[in-house]
């Protein structure tokens, strides 16, 4: 009922490729984000900025700059966690060296020097597909993680050979660093990935979205179509791995405060992976889904039990969502490849046509 | 055959066939030891439906990959509007205007329809990526400009109910039709058709027919096909070629071609 459609005519192509061609989307859209700008943040605890509700921003635009590389160029990687890692040591020199920088501006170029790290690590897409590029990004996730321990200038010779993140202010208010306040974290964060996700929007949808939709679904005929294949794999590389170093500058800058190498292991790689996988390869919204469903859950199986007065210790409890998640993953692997994005549009129309069947 | 000369002829329905599109000189191409085609030479002429026929294994589908940059041929020269082609990509041939549909579907499976024909028009698209991330201008001036060519290729090709459908879950003959749209949303000068009317029954057969004939006299496009059904080719061509064992044994208007004694040697068998 709340769902229907008709009445809504298009009389323009303009207004038939909008966003949010059904008018309940877009209602539904500014809902969500009058909560995530001011209902969330007027109620949130310190407790929910920093288990909850800055980790999903982070995890769902790390995701989705692996999207656009697997799920939309079709190029498999499992090296995200080292190229957030380029990001955020890239964030920290720029930081350290030009202590007046601006720390949005400083996020922003640190996923450049990212975006040139994936390009580099991408060359092999132009020979070799499917698992064997996958071993080749692997090898970028070795040697990243390698190359953070061992180039000390990269944690500006610190013993701990971690890198901290310093005190950083913008505007007269502290946003970076021990003294910053979770809000104002929050809402740094937001904000950068709102806009980064109305540019994986426009660039999806349009003819870029187009040419990487093609490259992973059949490349010999997207070449034989007049697409240069090593300019669209090397933009997905390039546009993803700019993504997932804004995502790494974030995670470090916004959430963690600090970082150590072994933070951007492959185990890093697999949770992003995983969360591009649960929520939907070859979507945007799946991105959110997923990063809600793999940072919520945790929390959830840590108070849930505990409200109930039921007692689990903290070690079964992250053994069961370890089980939990891997589950998920056979699951969605088997029964619905496209991830919880897909159950959406399933449910979106059958609401459509509800209550008749089709 | 020599008609290199730009020359219009009329044809009785009332087409104009213009001056030589595509001329293969002498082409030569060998796998290892195995020669694919041996010298053979033809050109396509502008606004022609030109035919490729000849038994399994003569080479067609490889010739029709030489034309379209697949593959580079070891001997010979392809003339592209008057001047030799070098050596070059498949994508760059595409975007020198020759578009393509292929004899197993190569449709992108995860797209939609439109989705599918749009993409045909990515040679036409030029926005640079930092536009296209910013949406409002250029970017969504140009997607609805070229949305218009696609809706008008969708329209004539009638499928216009399926235009929002995922590609994966369209039956086999409207599949074809969606192949033969993304080819033509191009705007091609050239259009190579891969065995258009592979697997289809007899009532998809006419609908294709009539499609390609109609694509022809509308838009005036060029069309190089390759087909078994000798039925249909002999209706829709204005010359043949026939190959057989990576050879030319006939070249002609489809009557002389079925007079051609190598020609029915080749498709009759013959006594050794």
């Amino acid at each position: 009922m709340l769902y229907r459609t008709s009445g809504q005519f298009k009389t323009t192509y303009k207004a038939d490729q909008a966003l949010f061609p059904v008018r309940q989307d877009a209602i539904l859209l500014g809902f969500i984000l009058i909560l995530a700008w001011a209902v969330f943040p007027l109620m949130a605890s310190e407790f929910t900025f920093q288990a909850l509700l800055i980790p999903v921003l982070v995890y769902a635009l790390a995701a989705m700059g692996l999207n656009i590389l697997t799920g939309y160029a079709g190029q498999l990687s499992l090296g995200t966690a080292a190229f957030m890692g380029v990001g955020a040591y890239a964030c920290y020199k720029l930081i350290t060296i030009f202590p007046g920088m601006n720390i949005v501006v400083a996020i922003l170029l640190s996923g450049v020097f990212s975006a040139g790290v994936g390009v580099l690590f991408g060359l092999p897409s132009l020979r070799i597909k499917g698992f064997y590029l996958a071993i080749a990004t692997l090898a970028a996730q070795f040697f990243l993680v390698w190359t953070f321990e061992e180039w000390a200038w990269l944690y500006n010779y610190n013993a701990s050979g971690a890198i901290q993140v310093p005190n950083v202010e913008m505007f007269g208010t502290m946003v970076a660093g021990p003294l910053a306040t979770s809000t104002t974290q929050y809402y740094l964060v937001l904000a950068i990935v709102t806009v980064m996700t109305i540019v994986c929007i426009n660039l999806t949808r349009g003819t870029q979205g187009r040419t990487w939709k093609a490259t992973r679904d059949m490349d010999i005929a997207a070449e034989l179509i007049g697409i240069n294949l090593l300019k669209s794999k090397l933009t997905a590389f390039a546009v993803s791995s700019y993504i997932v170093g804004v995502a790494g500058a974030l995670f470090v800058f916004m959430w963690r405060g600090a970082a150590e190498p072994n933070l951007f292991s492959i185990s890093l790689s697999f949770r992003i992976l995983f969360i591009a996988i649960i929520g939907g390869l070859g979507s945007i919204l799946g991105n959110y889904l997923g990063a809600i469903l793999i940072v919520a859950l945790p929390v959830v199986l840590n108070t849930l039990p505990h409200t109930l007065g039921i007692e689990i210790s903290s070690a079964t409890v992250e053994h069961l969502n370890i089980m939990i998640v891997g589950a998920l993953i056979v699951f969605f692997l088997i029964i619905e490849p496209h991830g919880l994005a897909r159950l959406w549009a399933l449910i979106r129309e059958k609401l459509i046509i509800w209550p008749f069947p089709h | 055959m020599t008609t290199t000369a730009p020359e219009t002829t009329t044809t009785a329905d009332g087409r104009t066939i213009g001056p030589v599109v595509m001329e293969m000189k002498n082409i030569t191409l060998r796998f290892g030891g195995v020669a694919a085609i041996t010298d053979i030479s033809f050109d396509i002429r502008e606004g022609e439906i030109r035919a490729i026929i000849g038994p399994n294994g003569a080479g067609k589908s490889s010739m029709l990959n030489v034309i379209s940059g697949f593959y580079t041929p070891q001997e010979g020269e392809v003339w592209y509007k008057g001047a030799p082609r070098p050596p070059m990509k498949p994508y760059e041939v595409a975007r020198q205007g020759i578009a393509r549909t292929f004899q197993n579907i190569a449709l992108f499976e995860g797209m939609t329809v439109l989705d599918n024909v749009m993409t045909g028009r990515l040679t036409h698209m030029h926005t640079p990526i930092w536009r296209q991330a910013i949406w409002k201008g250029r970017a969504e001036q140009e997607e609805i400009a070229n949305r218009e060519v696609c809706e008008k290729v969708i329209d004539f090709l009638e499928i216009q109910h399926i235009r929002k459908t995922p590609v994966a879950r369209l039956p086999y003959g409207l599949k074809k039709r969606v192949e033969l749209a993304r080819a033509l949303a191009a705007e091609p000068s050239l259009l190579l058709l891969d065995e258009p009317m592979a697997g289809m029954n007899v009532e998809e057969k006419e609908d294709m027919s009539r499609f390609i004939l109609d694509v022809n006299d509308e838009f005036g496009t060029t069309i190089a096909l390759i087909e078994h059904d000798m039925g249909v080719v002999m209706d829709l061509s204005d010359r043949v070629v026939v190959m057989d064992y990576g050879k030319k044994i006939g070249d002609g208007t489809p009557d002389e071609v079925r007079n051609n004694q190598d020609v029915i040697d080749a498709y009759l068998g013959v006594e050794h």
